[in-house]
């Protein structure tokens, strides 16, 4: 018998073991939902998953009696509207602080501690004020993701351009290169696909700030319908939106590492010579 | 021990090293450094670790000021930052990550432009292409032009860093410790390059190295760097110069020996 540490699982054993908190927690609700519906067939709180079809088949494929549209694909159509141009203007600012602050000594002098201190606001606590300032429409709630993930991918793209070895920057300048051309050519190529990364890692902050946002003021979005049908504990429309977050989030991830590997074959092969 | 024998120089020195220190606080590494170099010599620096001969190096190259005295170039003050007279290969990290082999080499005629991206277009990228194809003909790397760094040996990833500084056309090239991870088969194939390519384009090579065989067999002259004075008490207190500065190929056996002794940088002794 080997030591723990040193058991490895056979690929068939690693696929079943991954599967089986899955499905441990499917059936635990299937019997729990079961449970509850044969004391009380009004019950609220646990749905069947036929009661759940019902809830998404009603949001996705009729239309809505007021105002005759398909709320599902409308509030994911403004989520995604929403995170997208925040984490767009994130990302930009992001490269564009990070870069300069990693790769200029005077820049790193004159922003470093403003940026220290600004990504230690909590960004959900200046959402009033973003309310105030920009009102209650589609700008506040960009804006709020934007500020919210924009100093970490600013520190996290200024520490690895500082990662890039000293000895390239030189090489470089010996071959005649002026500051604007190894950023742009050096720096630059290097950062990107640790840019992608970095908004990988982000995206998690951006739906937690996208949805406290739309919870607060909003006519639609998925954070906003799910605190929305809170109030009649429509649970059969709850479950299925968070389930679709957590589906998108998942695709966006997979996506950005796909193109993270197409684009730039030489990163993940991790090369630094 | 500390007889300086010096080379004798009629011609103006291409460098002119005027009392050179360098000193990190309390530390001195370098004292009382005075010697010249004609253009066209190759230097090789050996010496134990620590002793400033890449201190040196770096003050060639521009990223290390001397705390005391002058560093000339055809009677000039050397740059204080890097540039395109003086080229440079490194251990590692010399090539970019992001670019084929070909490409690392094309850099060199973008970044020699004046421009804001160093990116070529058109005529210029052609003819860049021609002559970085023919230079990593020259380091025999021609089957490699569309590889990645990462997918390349150490010594592949070397001879691309050569060419590379070579194609910038550098009147002096140094280089650091560049073959200090190869295997020494390879090691000897890397020599020979060097030799042909000093010849070819009448460079002025400096050379680190930690292995004094290295230093015998290459280039015109040998620098031993080591402390000319010495304070048990205070091992920082006194910083290191050149205590041996020989022609190469006038050497014998004990010189070898005595240096070798005092050194230790490889085991094993050359006939």
């Amino acid at each position: 018998m080997k030591k723990l540490i040193n058991q490895t699982p056979a690929k068939s054993l690693k696929i079943f073991l991954g599967v089986l908190p899955f499905l441990l927690l499917l059936i635990l609700y299937m019997v729990g939902s079961e449970a509850r519906l044969e004391v009380n067939p009004n019950d609220k709180l646990l749905p069947s998953f036929t009661q759940i079809g019902a809830g998404l088949e009603r949001m996705a494929l009729e239309p809505s009696k007021r105002t005759g549209e398909y709320l599902f694909w409308q509030d994911t159509a403004s989520s995604l509207t929403r995170l997208g141009l925040g984490v767009l203007i994130a990302a930009s600012l992001g490269l564009l602080i990070g870069l300069l602050t990693g790769a200029l000594p005077l820049f790193t002098a004159w922003l470093s501690p403003l940026l220290t201190v600004v990504s230690l606001i909590p960004p959900l606590a200046i959402l009033p004020i973003l309310f105030i300032v920009f009102g209650l429409g589609e700008l506040s709630k960009v804006v709020l993701i934007a500020i919210g993930i924009t100093p970490f991918i600013a520190r996290d793209i200024q520490r690895r351009t500082q990662e890039i070895p000293a000895e390239q920057l030189v090489k470089a300048q010996t071959l005649g290169a002026n500051t604007s051309q190894i950023m742009i050519r050096v720096l630059l190529p290097q950062i990107t696909p640790k840019l992608i990364d970095a908004v990988r890692l982000s995206l998690g902050a951006g739906w937690l700030f996208l949805i406290a946002a739309e919870a607060v003021a909003a006519t639609d979005g998925l954070g906003y319908r799910i605190f929305l049908v809170r109030r009649y504990m429509a649970m059969d429309v709850i479950l299925p939106y968070v389930a679709w977050i957590t589906i998108l989030a998942f695709f966006i991830d997979v996506l950005l590492r796909e193109l993270n590997k197409r684009l730039f074959p030489w990163h993940s092969q991790g090369g630094k010579s | 021990m500390n007889s300086i024998e010096t080379v004798t120089t009629p011609e103006k020195p291409m460098i002119q090293v005027n009392n050179v220190w360098k000193q990190y606080g309390d530390n001195i590494v370098l004292e009382r450094l005075n010697i010249s170099v004609q253009e066209g010599e190759f230097v090789t620096l050996v010496g134990t670790s620590g002793c400033g001969k890449s201190t040196f190096l770096n003050m060639l190259l521009g990223t290390v000021q001397p705390s005391k005295g002058e560093i000339l170039l055809d009677g000039e003050p050397i740059p204080s930052e890097p540039g395109s007279d003086r080229g440079i290969v490194f251990q590692q990290y010399s090539v970019f990550p992001h670019m084929t082999v070909l490409e690392n080499v094309m850099a060199t005629r973008g970044f020699e432009r004046p421009g804001i991206t160093g990116y070529l277009l058109g005529s210029a990228k052609r003819e860049a292409k021609k002559e970085a194809e023919a230079m990593l003909e020259q380091v025999g790397l021609s089957h490699a032009l569309n590889k990645y760094p990462h997918e390349l040996s150490g010594g592949m990833k070397q001879r691309l860093a050569i060419a590379q500084a070579l194609l910038g056309k550098p009147r002096i090239l140094l280089l650091d410790e560049p073959f200090g991870a190869l295997d020494p088969g390879i090691r000897a194939d890397m020599h020979e390059l060097v030799l042909n390519l000093w010849k070819e384009h009448k460079l002025t090579v400096f050379m680190v190295t930690h292995d004094l065989k290295e230093g015998f067999y290459l280039g015109t002259r040998l620098w031993v760097f080591d402390k000319l004075r010495q304070d048990p008490q205070a091992p920082h207190r006194y910083g290191a110069g050149v205590t041996y500065d020989l022609p190469v190929g006038q050497m014998d056996k004990a010189v070898y020996q005595q240096i070798d002794d005092h050194l230790r940088p490889v085991p094993e002794l050359v006939g």
